[in-house]
C-alpha cells in the first residue's frame, strides 16, 4: 500500500538580517511552498527561527496543521538542530523527523558577494531538506556510556576554579598543567584591582582548595600529548616530564642550598626576561607546588646541587600516563604580545618595555622604582601595541589593558615617590566598573593624550633622552613631548604561541587565531567538537572575573553533558536488505566494529547488524555490491533525492 | 551535464558531520567566498559514500563531486582513509568505463578547521571543471 505523502512545515530564517542580508528569504519561501505544494503544507518566513516567540509558534504551527516534519533553513545545525528537535517533541512529533538546511554559514556567509547566487543556493539546499525530510522516520536514540571523568587542560586561574567546580558536582577531574607550576599568568601579578588579595595569594588560596577534594588529580609538568575517541570516552595519554627531584626525600632548607649553589643563570621568563634564574628553581618561594624544578635543558649537571641536598634525583625518568574523560575542559590561556624589534621603541632603546616587563618591575622594586640602575619618575604609556592594529593580524581590542595599565600606573604612584604617569593613549576602554580605576588616576593627576590610529606616537632617542611625541586630538591636535625616563609598551593578549594542544584536538580558531566557540551568546564555551569545552583568556582576552565565570560556565557545560553517565546517540545506524543480501562477506571485513553478524534467514545466509554496536560510520555500504546495505538517515534513496533537488 | 554555467561549475561536495562540515561552516563565517554553486551534503564517514551516489551526481549534472575526506581525524578509526581511496578508486574505474573524466572526482582530507584549505580546493576544481567542461 502506498505511504500517504507527508505534511511538511518550513521555516525560513531571516536571523535578523544575517540571512535576508544577503538571501531574498522570501524567495526561498516561495520557491518551496510552489513547487512541493504537495506536501509542503506549510512555508513560513521567520525573523529569529529560534527565538521563544517563534518556538511556541512552531509547536501551535505542527498540531494545527498535523505536520508529520519540520525544516527549519537557518545558521549551522551545530547550533541548533538541538533547539528544532526539541521543538518537533514538544509538539509529540518524534525529534528524527526534524530536518535542518544551513543557509546562513552556507549560503548567505560563504556567498555574501553574490546575492542571487545565495538566493538560488538557499533554494536547492532547503529543497534538498524537503527530499530528504519525505524519508525521515520515527527513530528511538541509542544510548552510551560516559566516562565520569572531566580533563581540565591548564592549571590557571581557569582552570583551577573549573577543576573545583566539577569537584563540587562529583565528576572526577584531571587538572593537567604543562608547566612545573600551578597559577598560569595571575601567580605573576603581586598587585590586582578591586581585591586587596594579590595574584599569588589567590592561587595558594585555590590550591589549597584542589587539595580538598579527593577527586581532582592535579598533575604539573605534563601535557597531552596524544587523544582518541569522542565525546563520552576520550583516550588521553600525557607524558610527565621529572622534576629531578625527590619529593620524599625533600628538605626545603637543603633545597634552598641547592638553589643558592647552582652556578647557572639563564633569563628568567616568569619576570619577563628583566632578569636571571638558576637552573633548579621556583618562581617564587611561595609557588605550588612547592617543591622546585631542574630546568634540565639549562643544567649543567655540575653535581652542585647534588652535593648539598639528597633531593636531587637525576634517574627520575619521563612517564607516560593513558587516561579516559568524558569531557575536555581547554583552559590554556593566552600569550602577551611581543612587540616588534624598534616598535615604539622596543629592544632599540633600552628605556622602553612592555607592560607585563612593567608590572613585575612594580613588584620587584622597593622604595625607588629602578629600572637598569636609572630611578624611574617619568613614566609614559604608549596604548595599544599590538592590538587595534591597521596593518598587523591583531585587529581586536584586547580588552584589559586600558584598565591593567592604569592600575599598574595607580600602583607605581602609590608605591614609589614622585611619580608622573603620562597615558598615550586611543580612547580608554575602562568598561564598567573599572572606571572606578580611571576616575582615582585623574584625580591622581595622571596626564591623558588621545591620537588615533593615523597619528600614532612617536618615540625617538635623543642622547640620554627618550622623548614621546604626539598630536593630541583632546588639545586641537596640538603637539605635545614628554620626556621620559621609561616608555611602557601596553601589550594585550595573543593566542599561545605553542598551539600544539589546539592542533592536537583540532580546535577552531576564530579570525583573532583565539579559540572559537560555536556561538558567542547562545553556546559560549562548547566548541563544535563534541566534549570539548574552553574556558579563560585561550578564548579570547579577559580579565580574571571574566576568565573565572567562563570557567564555571565550562565546568557546568562539562558536567551536563557527563552527568547522566550515559548520552544519547543519533540511532543512525546500517541496516540491511535481506532479499538483496546473500553473504559475502565484505561488509564484516569493513566494519571496524565487528558489528556485522553472519545469521541464518530461512533458507539463506546473510548479514545482521548488531545495534548495539554499530557506530553509523556506513564503511560496510560501500563495499557491498548488491547494494544491500544502507544507513539511516544517509540511504541511497535519501541522498539521491537530495542530489536531484541540489542540481 | 548540466546547464552551462560560465562563471562557475556545479559541485557537489560529500562532507563529514563532525571533521569537514565544521570547516565548511567555518569558510562561510569568515567569508572565504568559493561558487555558490557548490552544494555540500553531509554525511557521518567519507569511507560511507557508495560509488554509486557520486555516478548518480554525474548522470543528473553536476560537473563534478568533491569529497571532503576526514583523513587521519575520523572519529571511526585509522582504517577511513584507505577505505575513502579504495571507494574513490572504485569509482575512478566506473567512472572510465563510461567515459567521465576521473578529474572530475577529486579527493582531499579537510579537518575540522581547513576552511582555507577547502575553498583553495573547490576554487582550483571549479577551474579546472570550467576549462576542460565549459571550456
Amino acid at each position: 500500500m502506498e505511504k500517504k505523502p507527508k505534511r511538511i512545515g518550513v521555516y525560513v530564517c531571516h536571523c535578523g538580517g544575517n540571512i535576508s542580508d544577503y538571501v531574498d528569504v522570501e524567495k526561498v519561501r516561495r520557491s518551496v511552498e510552489g513547487e512541493d505544494a504537495e506536501i509542503v503544507v506549510l512555508a513560513k518566513t521567520t525573523m529569529f527561527a529560534c527565538s521563544d516567540a517563534n518556538q511556541r509558534e512552531m509547536v501551535e504551527d505542527i498540531k494545527a496543521n498535523n505536520l508529520d516534519s519540520v525544516i527549519v533553513s537557518s545558521c549551522s545545525p551545530k547550533l541548533h538542530m538541538l533547539t528544532f528537535r526539541n521543538v518537533s517533541v514538544r509538539a509529540d512529533l518524534n525529534k528524527f523527523t526534524y530536518v535542518h538546511a544551513n543557509i546562513r554559514e552556507q549560503a548567505s556567509w560563504a556567498h555574501s558577494d553574490d546575492k542571487n547566487g545565495a538566493t538560488e543556493k538557499a533554494i536547492h539546499l532547503v529543497k534538498a531538506a524537503i527530499a530528504k525530510a519525505r524519508y525521515a522516520e520515527p527513530l528511538e536514540t541509542n544510548k552510551i556510556r560516559a566516562v565520569k571523568t572531566v580533563a581540565v587542560i591548564g592549571a590557571g586561574v581557569a582552570g583551577m576554579k573549573a577543576a573545583i567546580s566539577l569537584a563540587q558536582k562529583n565528576t572526577d577531574v584531571i587538572l593537567i598543567e604543562k608547566e612545573p607550576f600551578v597559577g598560569g599568568r595571575v601567580a605573576q601579578w603581586d598587585s590586582l584591582s578591586t581585591t586587596t588579595e594579590t595574584g599569588k595569594e589567590m592561587v595558594k588560596r585555590l590550591y589549597n582548595e584542589l587539595l580538598k577534594y579527593d577527586n581532582i588529580t592535579i598533575m604539573t609538568n605534563s601535557e597531552v600529548i596524544e587523544n582518541k575517541g569522542s565525546v563520552g570516552n576520550i583516550s588521553l595519554k600525557i607524558k610527565k616530564t621529572p622534576r629531578f627531584i625527590n619529593a620524599t626525600a625533600c628538605h626545603p632548607d637543603d633545597l634552598k642550598r641547592a638553589i643558592e649553589v647552582c652556578p647557572v643563570e639563564v633569563p628568567d621568563d616568569f619576570n619577563f626576561r628583566l632578569n636571571s634564574r638558576k637552573a633548579i628553581y621556583k618562581n617564587y618561594p611561595s609557588e605550588y607546588p612547592q617543591i622546585p624544578v631542574i630546568d634540565v635543558k639549562n643544567c649543567t649537571r655540575c653535581g652542585e646541587c647534588e652535593k648539598v641536598c639528597k633531593a636531587i634525583d637525576f634517574n627520575e625518568k619521563e612517564e607516560i600516563f593513558e587516561i579516559v574523560a568524558g569531557s575536555v575542559l581547554m583552559a590554556t590561556g593566552f600569550d602577551s604580545y611581543t612587540p616588534a624589534y624598534g616598535e615604539f621603541g622596543y629592544a632599540t632603546s633600552e628605556n622602553v618595555i612592555t607592560l607585563p616587563q612593567f608590572k613585575r618591575l612594580i613588584d620587584t622594586q622597593f622604595d625607588k622604582l629602578i629600572y637598569k640602575g636609572k630611578e624611574i619618575k617619568t613614566i609614559a604609556y604608549i596604548y595599544c601595541v599590538g592590538s587595534r592594529q591597521t596593518d598587523g593580524e591583531n585587529t581586536y581590542c584586547s580588552r584589559n589593558c586600558c584598565t591593567s595599565t592604569i592600575h599598574a600606573a595607580l600602583t607605581a604612584k602609590n608605591k614609589f615617590k614622585n611619580i608622573t604617569n603620562y597615558h598615550f593613549n586611543r580612547g580608554l576602554r575602562t568598561y564598567g566598573k573599572q572606571e572606578i580605576l580611571y576616575a582615582d588616576s585623574l584625580r591622581s593627576g595622571d596626564i591623558y593624550f588621545q591620537s588615533y590610529e593615523d597619528g600614532l606616537p612617536k618615540v625617538s632617542v635623543e642622547g640620554a633622552k627618550t622623548i614621546v611625541k604626539v598630536n593630541d586630538v583632546l588639545t586641537n591636535n596640538r603637539e605635545i613631548e614628554v620626556e621620559a625616563d621609561l616608555v611602557v609598551l601596553v601589550t594585550g593578549m595573543v593566542p599561545r604561541s605553542d598551539n600544539s594542544i589546539g592542533t592536537l584536538f583540532k580546535l577552531p580558531k576564530g579570525r583573532d587565531k583565539f579559540y572559537n566557540e560555536v556561538h558567542m551568546k547562545l553556546r559560549p564555551v562548547e566548541t563544535v567538537i563534541d566534549g570539548i569545552t574552553i574556558a579563560g583568556a585561550c578564548q579570547g582576552p579577559k580579565n580574571i572575573t571574566e576568565s573565572v565565570n567562563s570557567a564555571l560556565s565550562a565546568a557546568t557545560k562539562s558536567y551536563t553533558i557527563l552527568s547522566r553517565g550515559e548520552l544519547e546517540t543519533d540511532p543512525l545506524v546500517a541496516t540491511i536488505d535481506p532479499e538483496k543480501c546473500s553473504w559475502c562477506g565484505a561488509c564484516e571485513e569493513a566494519c571496524p566494529f565487528d558489528a556485522i553478524l553472519k545469521v541464518e534467514n530461512g533458507k539463506k545466509v546473510i548479514a545482521e547488524i548488531n545495534n548495539t554496536v554499530c557506530k553509523g560510520c556506513g564503511m560496510c555500504a560501500p563495499v557491498c555490491d548488491p547494494d544491500a546495505v544502507n544507513l539511516i538517515a544517509c540511504s541511497s534513496r535519501e541522498i539521491m533525492s537530495m542530489i536531484d533537488a541540489l542540481v | 551535464m548540466g546547464e552551462l554555467n560560465k562563471k562557475s561549475a556545479k559541485i557537489l561536495v560529500f562532507s563529514t558531520e563532525k571533521i569537514s562540515d565544521p570547516a565548511i561552516d567555518m569558510a562561510g563565517l569568515l567569508k572565504l567566498h568559493y561558487p555558490p554553486t557548490v552544494y555540500t551534503i553531509s554525511i557521518p564517514c567519507s569511507s560511507g559514500i557508495k560509488p554509486s551516489w557520486i555516478l548518480y551526481a554525474y548522470e543528473k549534472g553536476f560537473d563534478g563531486v568533491f569529497i571532503a575526506a576526514d583523513g587521519s581525524d575520523c572519529i571511526y578509526g585509522e582504517s577511513c582513509t584507505e577505505k575513502t581511496g579504495n571507494l574513490v578508486s572504485k569509482t575512478h574505474n566506473l567512472m572510465k568505463e563510461k567515459n567521465i573524466d576521473p578529474a572530475r572526482l577529486r579527493m582531499a582530507a579537510i579537518c575540522s578547521v581547513c576552511s582555507e584549505s577547502f575553498v583553495k580546493q573547490v576554487r582550483g576544481f571549479n577551474e579546472y571543471l570550467l576549462k576542460t567542461l565549459h571550456a
